[in-house]
């Protein structure tokens, strides 16, 4: 009997095209955009990239963390030390920067793994604050108060002002893309069949060979590294940075949490439902402040009780589609011979 | 002499951490239920202690007769109505639910009560000390603080060990779906719990707002705090959360003592190295 075991689907393959169709109309940006819109596209890039890594976090390896902004700010201020310190340019600067929030992450692991579930959520929470802490403490970093990236690294990024915009969007696009990649290449993988195993159940997987503790290490190791990568892609467009800014609960946690819940936690299309609601929501209620918090706040508790499989959840159960397909199915066909 | 003073004024201080943390503890033990607006609980409750003092007249401290029964309602009503639905298997709905109160409640402050820093005017109580030994002296209003946590703690355990409902809450909290069976309405048993934990959260606001300043952002700040407590006493364990509480409070005044800028992350940093020397923290009751 020969089988195969297949993940595509019509629906994916159409999903894929629509999806190439998009990333070239988005890609052209630069041609038919305005400076602001540039702007908009990076930081729907970022948001999404952030939201795609919690979600591999909490909705994949059960790893629920509330301190990924330590992350963001270890990344950003990578890039800082990286560029004016140790004169590195900035490009390799953030990828760097990546990798030393990967690095950061493993005592971080050390620590933060000794709890369990909410506790190692707020466990997180608390070694973010120590990360913040730790950098208003140091007056070659601006302390308490922050840096602004200097002109000459500036410059080098690249000549003009123009010039920079542009470049920094390919890379912002280039994240979001990464980091959608990684989650889906992870999902398909054997590392994946590991992942849904133990969001299933801890003991049952562990009992058929799965080392629990290394498969969930290797996804926050590599969340960690692409939020590392994404708080230096954030700061190069801020260029300016500060401890409260760079390990900001609200922005870099709080936000790409609800982004999660209400596009759909544990699915890749969630974070993007999620981020494009985000998006047209900060467009009409941005101007109303708190209000808006509020009303993103009552929307994500609403959503986790009464839908908690978020928007996509719910449209992807209605009509059975699936963009990003992970599951294997499994087609047995009978060999020629034993027709005969 | 002056690190004693500083070891006795941290060890007050860890008082009204252990009231931080009491409340967080007790819902752990009965639900399994990590509440992230816990912090910014307390912080409703020193603004409702605020807008009861100035709208009636009142010394901060007679506010507790409004604000602790204020406070008991609304956890009732919060937990039978939202929190009760969260529960069940899945660690994921509490935290992402409470996570979601913890904004909507600062945001609705900054809202009502703009982001402006206030502070309980307790009059003369505020600056009283007691002469003991050596030329230290200590603040009533500390003392009066650490009094109420033994005095709390010791009253949880009375109501835990001593009545029927404590009966209720350790048999819900063992085995909910036997407790169910011996006729015991676990929704009417969670949301008791979280009415006494928010009854106590109501003391530690209002005792929070009368030693320090006080505004809408400081909800995280205070929850991280209470966490550390529950964390470094051992989950389970009201009086390990009063030690948590001291433990913390030393800390935080030693490092105060070094640098300002050091007070809290010398709590952070005591906390996470007994996170690492003792992981289940120092008296572990509860097992999770």
């Amino acid at each position: 009997m020969k089988y195969r075991v297949t993940t595509a689907t019509r629906t994916s393959r159409v999903a894929g095209l629509v999806t190439l169709a998009v990333l070239v109309f988005v890609a052209l940006a630069p041609q038919w955009g305005t400076r602001a819109d540039l702007r908009l596209i990076v930081e729907f890039c970022y948001f999404l990239a952030l939201a795609q890594m919690w979600n591999l976090l909490a909705g994949y390896a059960g790893l629920v963390s509330v301190g990924q902004q330590a992350f963001v700010g270890l990344g950003g201020y990578g890039l800082f030390v990286f560029t004016i310190y140790l004169g590195v340019s900035p490009l390799m600067a953030m990828l760097l920067s990546g990798i030393a929030a990967a690095i950061f992450a493993l005592p971080t692991a050390f620590v933060v793994f000794r709890l369990r579930g909410a506790y190692f959520a707020i466990g997180t929470w608390v070694v973010a604050e120590v990360y913040r802490l730790s950098f208003a403490q140091v007056s070659a970093l601006g302390g308490g108060s922050g840096k602004s990236l200097p002109i000459s690294v500036i410059r080098s990024i690249a000549d003009s002002r123009a010039e920079r915009e542009v470049l920094i969007f390919y890379v912002g696009l280039a994240v979001a893309v990464f980091a959608t990649g990684i989650v889906y290449w992870i999902l398909r993988s054997r590392h994946g069949l590991a992942l849904t195993a133990i969001r299933d159940s801890e003991p049952a997987s562990e009992s058929l060979g799965v080392n629990n503790f290394n498969a969930k290490l290797v996804i926050y190791v590599i969340a960690a590294a692409v939020t590392g990568f994404v708080g230096a892609l954030i700061f190069i467009q801020k260029l300016r940075i500060s401890p409260d800014a760079a390990f900001a609960l609200t922005d870099w946690t709080a936000y790409v949490i609800f982004i999660v819940v209400i596009g759909g936690i544990g699915r890749i299309e969630g974070p993007i439902i999620g981020t494009i609601v985000f998006f047209v929501l900060q467009e009409f209620l941005a101007e109303l402040g708190t209000w808006y918090l509020m009303i993103l706040g009552i929307m994500a508790v609403v959503i986790m009780l009464k839908a908690p499989q978020g928007l996509w959840g719910l449209v992807a159960d209605r009509f059975g589609i699936q963009f990003f397909p992970v599951q294997r199915r499994l087609h047995v066909e009978a060999t020629r011979d034993k027709e005969a | 002499m002056q690190w004693v003073d500083t070891v006795i004024q941290g060890v007050l201080l860890g008082g009204l951490y252990a009231l931080f943390a009491t409340g967080l503890s007790l819902i752990f033990g009965v639900m399994r239920l990590v509440n992230i607006a816990h912090g910014d609980l307390i912080v409703v409750a020193s603004f409702a202690a605020l807008a009861v003092a100035e709208g009636f007249g009142m010394h901060p401290l007679i506010t507790l007769l409004a604000v602790v029964p204020l406070m008991f309602g609304l956890g009732y009503v919060l937990q039978r109505g939202i929190l009760n639905l969260t529960l069940g298997k899945d660690i994921l709905p509490p935290l992402l639910v409470t996570f979601g109160l913890s904004i909507i409640i600062q945001n609705g402050l900054l809202e009502v009560f703009t982001a402006d820093s206030q502070k309980l005017k307790a009059g003369a109580i505020e600056t009283m000390s007691l002469q003991i030994f050596g030329g230290i002296s200590v603040g009533v209003l500390p003392v009066i603080t650490f009094v109420a946590a033994v005095l709390v703690i010791a009253g949880l355990q009375l109501l835990f060990f001593r009545t029927m409902l404590g009966s209720a809450f350790r048999a819900t909290s063992d085995d909910p779906d036997t407790a169910r069976l011996m006729g015991i309405d676990n929704r009417h048993v969670f949301a008791l719990a979280m009415a006494v934990s928010l009854a106590v959260v109501a003391l530690a606001g209002v005792l929070l707002g009368v030693r320090t300043n006080f505004d809408p952002s400081i909800g995280p700040g205070r929850l991280l705090y209470a966490f550390e407590a529950v964390i470094i006493g051992g989950l389970g364990s009201l009086w390990g959360t009063l030690a948590g509480g001291v433990i913390l409070g030393v800390a935080q005044s030693i490092g105060a003592r070094i640098d300002p800028g050091l007070q809290i992350l010398a709590g952070h940093i005591a906390f996470l190295i007994i996170l690492i020397v003792r992981p289940r923290g120092l008296f572990p009751r509860a097992v999770d």
